[in-house]
Protein backbone atom coordinates (compact mmCIF):
# COMPACT_ATOMS: atom_id res chain seq x y z
CA UNK A 1 0.00 0.00 0.00
CA UNK A 2 1.07 3.13 -1.18
CA UNK A 3 0.43 6.47 1.25
CA UNK A 4 -1.98 8.76 -0.01
CA UNK A 5 -0.06 11.96 -1.52
CA UNK A 6 -2.85 14.08 -3.46
CA UNK A 7 -4.17 16.96 -3.19
CA UNK A 8 -0.91 18.48 -1.73
CA UNK A 9 -1.48 21.60 -0.30
CA UNK A 10 0.32 24.82 -0.47
CA UNK A 11 4.13 24.09 1.28
CA UNK A 12 3.29 25.78 5.08
CA UNK A 13 6.04 28.48 6.44
CA UNK A 14 7.19 29.20 9.68
CA UNK A 15 5.60 32.53 11.48
CA UNK A 16 2.63 32.05 9.15
CA UNK A 17 0.21 34.97 8.82
CA UNK A 18 -3.05 32.70 8.95
CA UNK A 19 -2.44 30.61 11.92
CA UNK A 20 -1.25 34.07 13.64
CA UNK A 21 -4.52 35.25 13.35
CA UNK A 22 -5.83 32.56 14.16
CA UNK A 23 -4.65 33.13 17.60
CA UNK A 24 -5.41 36.24 18.21
CA UNK A 25 -8.91 35.86 17.14
CA UNK A 26 -9.56 33.27 19.52
CA UNK A 27 -7.77 36.02 22.25
CA UNK A 28 -10.39 39.09 21.20
CA UNK A 29 -13.30 36.75 21.07
CA UNK A 30 -12.62 35.59 24.84
CA UNK A 31 -11.84 39.27 25.63
CA UNK A 32 -15.47 39.75 25.10
CA UNK A 33 -16.06 37.04 27.93
CA UNK A 34 -13.77 38.90 30.50
CA UNK A 35 -12.84 42.32 29.87
CA UNK A 36 -14.13 44.00 32.43
CA UNK A 37 -12.04 42.22 35.19
CA UNK A 38 -8.84 42.64 33.09
CA UNK A 39 -9.80 45.88 32.83
CA UNK A 40 -10.05 46.74 36.46
CA UNK A 41 -7.39 44.90 37.50
CA UNK A 42 -5.04 46.28 35.29
CA UNK A 43 -6.08 50.09 35.62
CA UNK A 44 -6.87 50.11 38.85
CA UNK A 45 -3.99 48.74 40.66
CA UNK A 46 -1.52 52.00 39.11
CA UNK A 47 -4.23 54.29 39.04
CA UNK A 48 -4.22 53.62 43.32
CA UNK A 49 -0.53 53.47 42.96
CA UNK A 50 -0.46 57.11 40.60
CA UNK A 51 -2.87 58.67 43.51
CA UNK A 52 -1.47 57.13 46.75
CA UNK A 53 2.40 57.91 45.74
CA UNK A 54 1.69 61.11 43.77
CA UNK A 55 -0.77 62.74 46.61
CA UNK A 56 1.65 60.99 49.13
CA UNK A 57 5.02 62.49 48.29
CA UNK A 58 3.16 65.71 47.05
CA UNK A 59 2.81 66.22 50.99
CA UNK A 60 6.05 66.03 51.43
CA UNK A 61 8.25 67.17 48.60
CA UNK A 62 7.77 69.96 45.74
CA UNK A 63 9.45 68.67 43.26
CA UNK A 64 11.41 65.02 42.45
CA UNK A 65 14.01 65.96 39.55
CA UNK A 66 12.15 69.19 38.74
CA UNK A 67 9.03 67.47 38.14
CA UNK A 68 5.60 67.96 40.65
CA UNK A 69 5.24 64.75 42.76
CA UNK A 70 1.94 63.85 40.16
CA UNK A 71 4.07 64.30 37.19
CA UNK A 72 6.95 61.97 38.12
CA UNK A 73 4.43 59.35 39.53
CA UNK A 74 1.71 59.66 36.83
CA UNK A 75 4.75 58.58 34.01
CA UNK A 76 6.34 56.20 36.00
CA UNK A 77 3.25 54.68 36.98
CA UNK A 78 2.77 54.10 33.28
CA UNK A 79 5.89 51.63 33.22
CA UNK A 80 4.04 49.67 36.71
CA UNK A 81 0.52 49.31 34.63
CA UNK A 82 2.60 47.46 31.55
CA UNK A 83 4.13 45.37 33.59
CA UNK A 84 1.13 44.67 35.11
CA UNK A 85 -1.07 44.08 32.48
CA UNK A 86 1.57 41.88 30.34
CA UNK A 87 3.96 40.43 32.28
CA UNK A 88 0.91 38.52 34.97
CA UNK A 89 -1.40 38.27 32.80
CA UNK A 90 1.22 36.13 30.54
CA UNK A 91 2.76 34.12 33.33
CA UNK A 92 -0.71 33.03 35.02
CA UNK A 93 -2.68 33.00 31.74
CA UNK A 94 -0.74 30.81 29.92
CA UNK A 95 0.41 28.23 32.60
CA UNK A 96 -3.28 28.02 33.12
CA UNK A 97 -4.39 27.58 29.29
CA UNK A 98 -1.83 24.52 29.16
CA UNK A 99 -2.34 23.16 32.27
CA UNK A 100 -5.79 23.00 33.31
CA UNK A 101 -7.56 24.39 30.14
CA UNK A 102 -5.87 22.31 28.04
CA UNK A 103 -6.44 25.08 25.35
CA UNK A 104 -2.84 24.71 23.92
CA UNK A 105 -3.03 21.36 22.87
CA UNK A 106 -6.34 22.14 20.73
CA UNK A 107 -4.32 24.77 19.25
CA UNK A 108 -1.60 22.70 18.39
CA UNK A 109 -3.59 20.24 16.97
CA UNK A 110 -4.62 22.53 14.47
CA UNK A 111 -2.09 24.16 11.58
CA UNK A 112 -0.32 26.22 14.49
CA UNK A 113 3.20 25.92 15.47
CA UNK A 114 4.46 27.05 19.39
CA UNK A 115 6.48 29.54 17.50
CA UNK A 116 3.39 30.96 15.90
CA UNK A 117 1.43 30.69 18.99
CA UNK A 118 3.96 32.07 21.57
CA UNK A 119 3.73 35.06 19.12
CA UNK A 120 0.71 35.67 18.55
CA UNK A 121 -0.46 35.59 22.07
CA UNK A 122 2.67 38.26 23.07
CA UNK A 123 1.43 40.03 20.37
CA UNK A 124 -1.70 40.64 22.14
CA UNK A 125 -0.35 41.00 25.45
CA UNK A 126 1.68 43.61 24.51
CA UNK A 127 -0.95 45.33 22.37
CA UNK A 128 -3.44 45.28 26.10
CA UNK A 129 -0.11 46.45 27.51
CA UNK A 130 -0.02 49.85 25.20
CA UNK A 131 -3.25 50.42 25.69
CA UNK A 132 -3.67 50.02 29.36
CA UNK A 133 -0.54 51.53 30.05
CA UNK A 134 -2.05 54.67 29.55
CA UNK A 135 -4.72 54.75 31.77
CA UNK A 136 -2.26 56.16 34.74
CA UNK A 137 -1.66 58.76 32.37
CA UNK A 138 -4.89 59.68 31.37
CA UNK A 139 -5.88 59.57 34.69
CA UNK A 140 -3.54 62.02 36.10
CA UNK A 141 -4.75 64.77 33.07
CA UNK A 142 -7.32 64.69 35.44
CA UNK A 143 -4.71 65.57 38.54
CA UNK A 144 -2.96 68.26 36.51
CA UNK A 145 -0.67 66.70 33.99
CA UNK A 146 -0.69 68.81 31.32
CA UNK A 147 -1.53 67.13 27.34
CA UNK A 148 1.26 66.91 24.94
CA UNK A 149 1.49 65.77 21.77
CA UNK A 150 4.33 63.28 22.92
CA UNK A 151 1.18 61.80 24.84
CA UNK A 152 0.39 60.34 21.39
CA UNK A 153 3.54 57.98 21.62
CA UNK A 154 3.22 56.15 24.99
CA UNK A 155 0.87 53.70 23.47
CA UNK A 156 3.63 52.42 21.47
CA UNK A 157 6.47 52.51 23.87
CA UNK A 158 4.15 50.80 26.15
CA UNK A 159 3.58 48.38 23.28
CA UNK A 160 7.51 47.88 22.47
CA UNK A 161 7.75 47.41 26.40
CA UNK A 162 4.91 45.10 27.04
CA UNK A 163 5.93 42.88 24.28
CA UNK A 164 8.95 41.92 26.12
CA UNK A 165 7.18 41.71 29.47
CA UNK A 166 4.93 39.77 27.86
CA UNK A 167 7.37 37.02 26.58
CA UNK A 168 8.83 37.15 30.26
CA UNK A 169 5.70 36.18 31.66
CA UNK A 170 5.29 33.35 28.91
CA UNK A 171 8.84 32.36 29.20
CA UNK A 172 8.38 32.16 32.66
CA UNK A 173 5.17 30.23 32.90
CA UNK A 174 7.01 27.59 30.14
CA UNK A 175 9.81 27.19 32.71
CA UNK A 176 7.34 26.64 35.96
CA UNK A 177 6.71 23.21 37.23
CA UNK A 178 3.87 24.60 39.23
CA UNK A 179 1.59 27.76 39.71
CA UNK A 180 3.56 27.91 43.10
CA UNK A 181 6.85 28.56 40.80
CA UNK A 182 5.69 32.40 40.42
CA UNK A 183 6.31 33.22 43.79
CA UNK A 184 9.69 33.06 43.31
CA UNK A 185 9.47 35.60 40.00
CA UNK A 186 7.39 37.81 41.63
CA UNK A 187 9.24 38.13 44.85
CA UNK A 188 13.11 38.33 43.63
CA UNK A 189 12.72 39.34 40.12
CA UNK A 190 9.41 41.50 38.93
CA UNK A 191 9.54 43.30 42.57
CA UNK A 192 12.85 44.39 42.80
CA UNK A 193 12.72 45.48 39.34
CA UNK A 194 9.75 47.76 39.35
CA UNK A 195 10.93 49.14 42.62
CA UNK A 196 14.24 50.26 41.13
CA UNK A 197 12.17 51.28 37.94
CA UNK A 198 12.42 54.97 39.16
CA UNK A 199 8.54 54.83 38.76
CA UNK A 200 8.08 56.99 42.08
CA UNK A 201 11.94 57.84 43.32
CA UNK A 202 14.91 58.79 41.04
CA UNK A 203 17.29 56.42 40.42
CA UNK A 204 20.09 59.14 41.56
CA UNK A 205 18.88 58.55 45.34
CA UNK A 206 20.22 54.72 44.75
CA UNK A 207 24.11 53.80 45.72
CA UNK A 208 25.98 53.84 42.44
CA UNK A 209 25.79 49.83 42.22
CA UNK A 210 21.91 49.89 42.25
CA UNK A 211 22.05 52.92 39.87
CA UNK A 212 24.09 50.84 37.43
CA UNK A 213 21.40 47.73 38.10
CA UNK A 214 18.58 50.33 37.24
CA UNK A 215 19.58 51.06 34.12
CA UNK A 216 20.14 47.96 32.73
CA UNK A 217 15.97 47.11 33.94
CA UNK A 218 13.74 47.85 31.22
CA UNK A 219 11.03 49.08 33.13
CA UNK A 220 13.58 51.89 34.03
CA UNK A 221 13.87 53.08 30.43
CA UNK A 222 10.12 52.41 29.59
CA UNK A 223 9.52 54.58 32.81
CA UNK A 224 12.30 57.84 31.04
CA UNK A 225 11.00 56.90 27.53
CA UNK A 226 7.40 57.71 28.59
CA UNK A 227 8.96 61.00 30.41
CA UNK A 228 10.40 62.25 27.55
CA UNK A 229 7.58 61.47 25.50
CA UNK A 230 5.55 63.21 27.53
CA UNK A 231 7.56 65.78 28.74
CA UNK A 232 9.43 66.84 25.02
CA UNK A 233 12.63 65.90 27.14
CA UNK A 234 13.93 63.58 23.84
CA UNK A 235 17.30 63.20 24.11
CA UNK A 236 19.38 61.00 21.57
CA UNK A 237 20.17 58.32 24.35
CA UNK A 238 16.34 57.87 24.09
CA UNK A 239 17.66 56.11 21.28
CA UNK A 240 19.64 53.57 22.71
CA UNK A 241 16.81 52.81 25.17
CA UNK A 242 14.38 51.96 23.08
CA UNK A 243 16.95 49.95 21.58
CA UNK A 244 17.45 48.26 24.86
CA UNK A 245 14.00 47.67 24.91
CA UNK A 246 13.44 45.91 21.60
CA UNK A 247 16.45 43.88 22.35
CA UNK A 248 15.32 42.85 25.41
CA UNK A 249 11.38 41.71 23.94
CA UNK A 250 13.64 39.93 20.76
CA UNK A 251 15.43 38.30 23.67
CA UNK A 252 12.41 37.27 26.07
CA UNK A 253 10.76 36.04 22.87
CA UNK A 254 12.90 33.39 21.48
CA UNK A 255 13.38 32.57 24.95
CA UNK A 256 9.61 32.35 25.29
CA UNK A 257 9.39 30.11 22.35
CA UNK A 258 12.07 27.73 23.52
CA UNK A 259 10.35 27.53 27.26
CA UNK A 260 7.24 26.47 25.79
CA UNK A 261 8.19 23.93 22.89
CA UNK A 262 9.78 22.58 25.38
CA UNK A 263 6.58 22.41 27.63
CA UNK A 264 3.89 21.32 24.82
CA UNK A 265 5.83 18.84 22.68
CA UNK A 266 7.81 15.85 24.05
CA UNK B 1 -4.87 -2.66 -6.49
CA UNK B 2 -2.87 -0.94 -4.45
CA UNK B 3 -4.71 0.86 -1.46
CA UNK B 4 -3.45 4.46 -0.43
CA UNK B 5 -2.68 4.82 3.24
CA UNK B 6 -3.99 7.66 4.97
CA UNK B 7 -1.66 6.57 8.32
CA UNK B 8 1.65 5.00 7.74
CA UNK B 9 3.53 4.48 11.07
CA UNK B 10 6.88 1.84 10.46
CA UNK B 11 8.83 0.94 14.17
CA UNK B 12 7.67 4.06 15.80
CA UNK B 13 9.72 4.45 19.11
CA UNK B 14 8.83 7.05 21.76
CA UNK B 15 10.28 7.07 25.50
CA UNK B 16 9.66 8.88 28.26
CA UNK B 17 12.96 8.70 30.41
CA UNK B 18 12.64 4.74 31.59
CA UNK B 19 9.33 4.52 30.43
CA UNK B 20 8.69 3.22 26.71
CA UNK B 21 5.35 4.41 25.80
CA UNK B 22 5.10 3.71 22.05
CA UNK B 23 7.49 0.22 21.00
CA UNK B 24 8.16 -0.11 17.67
CA UNK B 25 4.57 0.18 16.49
CA UNK B 26 3.82 -0.12 13.29
CA UNK B 27 0.22 0.84 11.86
CA UNK B 28 -1.25 1.17 8.16
CA UNK B 29 -4.70 3.29 8.20
CA UNK B 30 -6.14 3.02 4.36
CA UNK B 31 -7.95 6.11 3.32
CA UNK B 32 -12.07 5.76 3.90
CA UNK B 33 -11.26 3.35 6.86
CA UNK B 34 -12.14 3.68 10.59
CA UNK B 35 -9.13 1.94 12.59
CA UNK B 36 -9.55 1.13 16.32
CA UNK B 37 -6.65 1.50 18.50
CA UNK B 38 -7.78 -0.76 21.50
CA UNK B 39 -5.97 -0.84 24.87
CA UNK B 40 -6.16 -0.37 28.46
CA UNK B 41 -4.94 3.28 30.13
CA UNK B 42 -1.10 3.02 29.56
CA UNK B 43 -1.11 1.36 26.33
CA UNK B 44 0.17 3.89 24.18
CA UNK B 45 -2.83 4.74 22.61
CA UNK B 46 -2.99 8.62 23.05
CA UNK B 47 1.15 8.73 22.79
CA UNK B 48 0.62 7.41 19.30
CA UNK B 49 -2.42 10.09 18.69
CA UNK B 50 0.32 12.65 20.26
CA UNK B 51 2.85 11.59 17.83
CA UNK B 52 0.45 11.97 14.48
CA UNK B 53 0.23 15.63 15.41
CA UNK B 54 3.85 15.99 16.31
CA UNK B 55 2.79 16.92 19.56
CA UNK B 56 4.98 14.26 20.46
CA UNK B 57 8.25 13.58 18.66
CA UNK B 58 9.07 10.15 17.88
CA UNK B 59 12.53 8.50 19.51
CA UNK B 60 12.72 6.36 16.79
CA UNK B 61 11.04 4.98 13.04
CA UNK B 62 9.10 6.53 10.26
CA UNK B 63 5.65 8.10 10.23
CA UNK B 64 3.72 9.18 7.61
CA UNK B 65 0.10 10.85 7.83
CA UNK B 66 -1.70 12.06 4.44
CA UNK B 67 1.53 11.86 2.57
CA UNK B 68 3.46 14.22 4.63
CA UNK B 69 6.41 13.35 6.69
CA UNK B 70 6.65 13.61 10.34
CA UNK B 71 7.21 16.29 12.28
CA UNK B 72 9.19 17.96 9.32
CA UNK B 73 5.80 18.84 7.16
CA UNK B 74 3.45 18.14 10.23
CA UNK B 75 1.63 21.39 9.71
CA UNK B 76 0.90 20.33 6.53
CA UNK B 77 -1.02 16.86 7.52
CA UNK B 78 -2.53 18.78 10.85
CA UNK B 79 -4.52 21.38 7.94
CA UNK B 80 -6.20 18.08 6.65
CA UNK B 81 -6.81 16.45 10.06
CA UNK B 82 -9.07 17.27 12.90
CA UNK B 83 -8.43 15.80 15.90
CA UNK B 84 -11.39 15.03 19.04
CA UNK B 85 -9.17 15.05 21.94
CA UNK B 86 -9.91 12.66 24.89
CA UNK B 87 -10.02 15.74 27.87
CA UNK B 88 -12.79 18.37 26.66
CA UNK B 89 -10.78 21.53 26.24
CA UNK B 90 -13.22 23.80 24.89
CA UNK B 91 -13.22 27.21 25.96
CA UNK B 92 -16.12 27.34 28.16
CA UNK B 93 -16.43 31.22 28.75
CA UNK B 94 -17.07 31.14 25.12
CA UNK B 95 -20.33 30.35 22.90
CA UNK B 96 -21.22 27.41 21.27
CA UNK B 97 -20.70 29.57 18.47
CA UNK B 98 -18.32 31.43 19.36
CA UNK B 99 -16.00 28.23 19.99
CA UNK B 100 -16.83 26.91 16.24
CA UNK B 101 -15.94 30.61 14.99
CA UNK B 102 -12.56 30.40 16.68
CA UNK B 103 -11.32 26.98 15.04
CA UNK B 104 -12.86 28.15 11.78
CA UNK B 105 -10.07 30.85 11.79
CA UNK B 106 -7.74 28.37 13.24
CA UNK B 107 -8.27 25.67 10.54
CA UNK B 108 -8.15 28.18 8.26
CA UNK B 109 -11.67 27.81 6.80
CA UNK B 110 -12.16 30.89 3.84
CA UNK B 111 -13.41 33.94 4.92
CA UNK B 112 -16.71 33.00 2.32
CA UNK B 113 -16.75 29.43 3.58
CA UNK B 114 -17.20 30.68 7.52
CA UNK B 115 -20.17 31.12 8.14
CA UNK B 116 -21.48 27.79 6.23
CA UNK B 117 -18.96 25.90 8.13
CA UNK B 118 -20.19 27.21 11.49
CA UNK B 119 -23.79 26.28 10.64
CA UNK B 120 -22.72 23.05 9.40
CA UNK B 121 -20.72 22.64 12.82
CA UNK B 122 -24.25 23.21 14.78
CA UNK B 123 -26.42 21.08 12.77
CA UNK B 124 -23.95 18.20 13.32
CA UNK B 125 -23.54 18.86 16.70
CA UNK B 126 -27.31 19.14 17.29
CA UNK B 127 -27.22 22.56 18.49
CA UNK B 128 -28.26 24.79 16.57
CA UNK B 129 -30.96 26.16 19.06
CA UNK B 130 -27.93 26.44 21.71
CA UNK B 131 -25.39 28.36 19.74
CA UNK B 132 -25.53 31.45 22.33
CA UNK B 133 -25.61 29.59 25.18
CA UNK B 134 -21.82 29.31 26.79
CA UNK B 135 -20.16 26.27 26.64
CA UNK B 136 -19.89 25.97 30.72
CA UNK B 137 -23.67 25.70 30.74
CA UNK B 138 -23.69 22.27 28.16
CA UNK B 139 -24.64 18.61 29.01
CA UNK B 140 -21.59 16.64 29.26
CA UNK B 141 -22.82 15.12 26.00
CA UNK B 142 -23.41 18.30 23.73
CA UNK B 143 -20.17 19.29 25.00
CA UNK B 144 -18.28 15.97 23.07
CA UNK B 145 -20.57 16.87 20.41
CA UNK B 146 -19.44 20.22 19.72
CA UNK B 147 -16.04 18.93 20.29
CA UNK B 148 -16.68 16.60 17.53
CA UNK B 149 -18.13 19.27 15.21
CA UNK B 150 -15.43 21.80 16.09
CA UNK B 151 -12.74 19.46 14.35
CA UNK B 152 -14.72 18.94 11.78
CA UNK B 153 -14.84 22.57 10.66
CA UNK B 154 -12.95 22.49 8.29
CA UNK B 155 -13.83 18.96 6.64
CA UNK B 156 -10.85 17.29 7.11
CA UNK B 157 -9.32 14.21 5.28
CA UNK B 158 -8.55 12.40 8.32
CA UNK B 159 -10.03 12.79 12.15
CA UNK B 160 -8.35 11.38 15.24
CA UNK B 161 -10.68 10.54 18.14
CA UNK B 162 -8.85 10.27 21.14
CA UNK B 163 -11.18 8.15 23.39
CA UNK B 164 -14.15 9.89 21.99
CA UNK B 165 -17.08 8.06 24.33
CA UNK B 166 -14.46 7.86 27.91
CA UNK B 167 -16.67 8.80 31.20
CA UNK B 168 -20.27 9.28 28.90
CA UNK B 169 -23.43 7.51 30.08
CA UNK B 170 -24.57 4.68 27.71
CA UNK B 171 -27.02 7.67 25.78
CA UNK B 172 -24.45 10.22 25.08
CA UNK B 173 -21.86 7.01 23.96
CA UNK B 174 -24.69 5.68 21.38
CA UNK B 175 -25.51 9.34 19.99
CA UNK B 176 -21.41 9.47 19.34
CA UNK B 177 -21.38 6.44 17.85
CA UNK B 178 -23.83 6.93 15.61
CA UNK B 179 -22.40 10.53 14.37
CA UNK B 180 -18.70 8.79 14.09
CA UNK B 181 -20.76 6.06 11.91
CA UNK B 182 -22.23 8.88 9.82
CA UNK B 183 -18.34 10.10 9.08
CA UNK B 184 -17.15 6.80 8.27
CA UNK B 185 -20.22 6.35 5.89
CA UNK B 186 -19.50 9.40 4.06
CA UNK B 187 -15.49 8.21 3.60
CA UNK B 188 -13.77 10.43 6.53
CA UNK B 189 -10.67 7.60 7.53
CA UNK B 190 -11.07 7.94 10.82
CA UNK B 191 -8.22 6.42 13.46
CA UNK B 192 -10.09 6.14 16.59
CA UNK B 193 -8.32 4.88 20.05
CA UNK B 194 -10.63 3.79 22.68
CA UNK B 195 -10.57 1.45 25.70
CA UNK B 196 -14.28 -0.04 24.98
CA UNK B 197 -14.10 -2.94 22.96
CA UNK B 198 -18.13 -2.71 22.04
CA UNK B 199 -16.88 0.41 20.51
CA UNK B 200 -14.11 -0.71 18.50
CA UNK B 201 -16.06 -3.72 17.49
CA UNK B 202 -19.22 -1.75 16.34
CA UNK B 203 -17.16 0.74 14.48
CA UNK B 204 -13.87 0.20 13.49
CA UNK B 205 -12.97 -1.65 10.21
CA UNK B 206 -10.05 -2.80 11.49
CA UNK B 207 -8.88 -3.23 14.74
CA UNK B 208 -5.37 -2.92 16.21
CA UNK B 209 -4.48 -4.17 19.79
CA UNK B 210 -2.05 -2.01 21.84
CA UNK B 211 -0.32 -3.72 24.72
CA UNK B 212 2.76 -1.85 26.46
CA UNK B 213 3.33 0.17 23.28
CA UNK B 214 3.46 -2.53 21.24
CA UNK B 215 0.86 -4.07 18.54
CA UNK B 216 -0.46 -7.38 19.97
CA UNK B 217 -2.47 -8.40 17.03
CA UNK B 218 -4.53 -6.42 14.03
CA UNK B 219 -7.55 -7.12 11.47
CA UNK B 220 -11.39 -7.14 10.99
CA UNK B 221 -12.49 -7.18 14.55
CA UNK B 222 -14.52 -10.57 13.53
CA UNK B 223 -11.30 -12.21 11.73
CA UNK B 224 -9.23 -11.30 14.78
CA UNK B 225 -12.26 -13.31 16.55
CA UNK B 226 -12.10 -15.87 14.16
CA UNK B 227 -8.33 -16.65 14.26
CA UNK B 228 -8.09 -16.10 17.96
CA UNK B 229 -10.86 -16.93 19.89
CA UNK B 230 -12.51 -19.21 17.37
CA UNK B 231 -16.63 -19.04 17.22
CA UNK B 232 -17.85 -19.94 20.38
CA UNK B 233 -16.44 -20.13 24.14
CA UNK B 234 -17.17 -22.46 26.92
CA UNK B 235 -17.76 -20.59 30.02
CA UNK B 236 -16.88 -22.98 33.11
CA UNK B 237 -18.20 -21.38 36.57
CA UNK B 238 -17.27 -23.51 39.84
CA UNK B 239 -15.07 -22.62 42.86
CA UNK B 240 -11.25 -22.39 42.44
CA UNK B 241 -10.40 -25.36 42.57
CA UNK B 242 -12.50 -26.76 40.15
CA UNK B 243 -11.46 -23.57 37.43
CA UNK B 244 -7.92 -24.49 37.93
CA UNK B 245 -8.85 -28.12 37.38
CA UNK B 246 -10.51 -27.27 34.32
CA UNK B 247 -7.96 -25.01 33.25
CA UNK B 248 -5.17 -27.46 33.25
CA UNK B 249 -7.61 -29.95 31.66
CA UNK B 250 -8.17 -27.85 28.76
CA UNK B 251 -4.81 -26.85 28.07
CA UNK B 252 -3.60 -30.59 28.01
CA UNK B 253 -5.97 -30.92 25.50
CA UNK B 254 -4.78 -28.02 23.30
CA UNK B 255 -7.52 -25.90 23.87
CA UNK B 256 -6.51 -22.22 24.87
CA UNK B 257 -8.13 -20.28 28.05
CA UNK B 258 -8.66 -17.28 29.88
CA UNK B 259 -9.65 -16.27 33.52
CA UNK B 260 -13.08 -14.47 33.66
CA UNK B 261 -13.16 -13.37 37.18
CA UNK B 262 -15.70 -16.32 38.84
CA UNK B 263 -15.19 -18.22 35.89
CA UNK B 264 -13.03 -19.68 33.29
CA UNK B 265 -13.67 -19.13 29.41
CA UNK B 266 -12.08 -21.90 27.02
CA UNK B 267 -11.32 -20.68 23.95
CA UNK B 268 -12.30 -22.45 20.35
CA UNK B 269 -14.35 -24.75 21.52
CA UNK B 270 -16.31 -25.10 18.41
CA UNK B 271 -17.00 -29.12 17.92
CA UNK B 272 -15.82 -29.79 21.14
CA UNK B 273 -17.77 -31.33 23.94
CA UNK B 274 -14.95 -31.74 26.65
CA UNK B 275 -16.67 -29.77 29.60
CA UNK B 276 -19.80 -28.83 31.08
CA UNK B 277 -20.80 -24.98 31.05
CA UNK B 278 -22.55 -22.22 29.03
CA UNK B 279 -21.41 -21.74 25.44
CA UNK B 280 -21.58 -18.33 23.98
CA UNK B 281 -20.00 -16.66 21.16
CA UNK B 282 -16.33 -15.38 21.18
CA UNK B 283 -15.82 -11.85 21.46
CA UNK B 284 -12.81 -9.17 21.17
CA UNK B 285 -12.32 -9.28 24.49
CA UNK B 286 -11.64 -12.84 24.72
CA UNK B 287 -8.99 -12.04 22.11
CA UNK B 288 -7.75 -8.88 24.14
CA UNK B 289 -7.36 -10.69 27.23
CA UNK B 290 -5.82 -13.60 25.38
CA UNK B 291 -2.84 -11.73 23.79
CA UNK B 292 -2.46 -9.41 26.96
CA UNK B 293 -3.36 -11.41 29.93
CA UNK B 294 -5.05 -7.94 30.52
CA UNK B 295 -8.61 -6.69 31.75
CA UNK B 296 -10.26 -4.15 29.70
CA UNK B 297 -13.16 -1.65 30.56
Amino acid sequence: MSVTTAPRPQRLHRLERPAITGVLVREVVNFSSYWRSATFSSTVEPTIYLLAFGFGFGALVNNINGLEPVQFVATGTVATAVLFSAAFPAMFGTFVKYQFQRTYDAILAAPVDTEELVTAETLWIATRAGVYGCVPMVVAVFFGLEPSWGMLTVPLIGWVSGFGWANFGIMTAGFAKSIENFNYIVSAVLTPLFLLAGSFFPLDSFPTWLQVLGNLNPLHQTVELVRDAVFGTWEWNDLARLGLLVVFGLIMWRIAIYAMTRKLID
Amino acid sequence: MERELAIRLRGAVKRYGEITAVDGLNLSVPVGTCVGLLGPNGAGKSTTMRLLTAQSIADEGEIEVLGFRLPEESKMARAQCGVVPQLDNLDVTLTVEQNLLVFSHLYRVPHTERKAAIERGLEMARLVDRRDTRVDKLSGGMRRRLLIARALIHRPRLVLLDEPTVGLDPQVRQQLWALIDALRTEGTTILMSTHYIEEAQRLADTVLIMSHGECAATGPPSELVLKHAGREVLEVYGPPARLAEVEAQAQSEGLRTRRTGTSISILNVDGFRGFEGERRPANLEDVFVLLTGEEIG
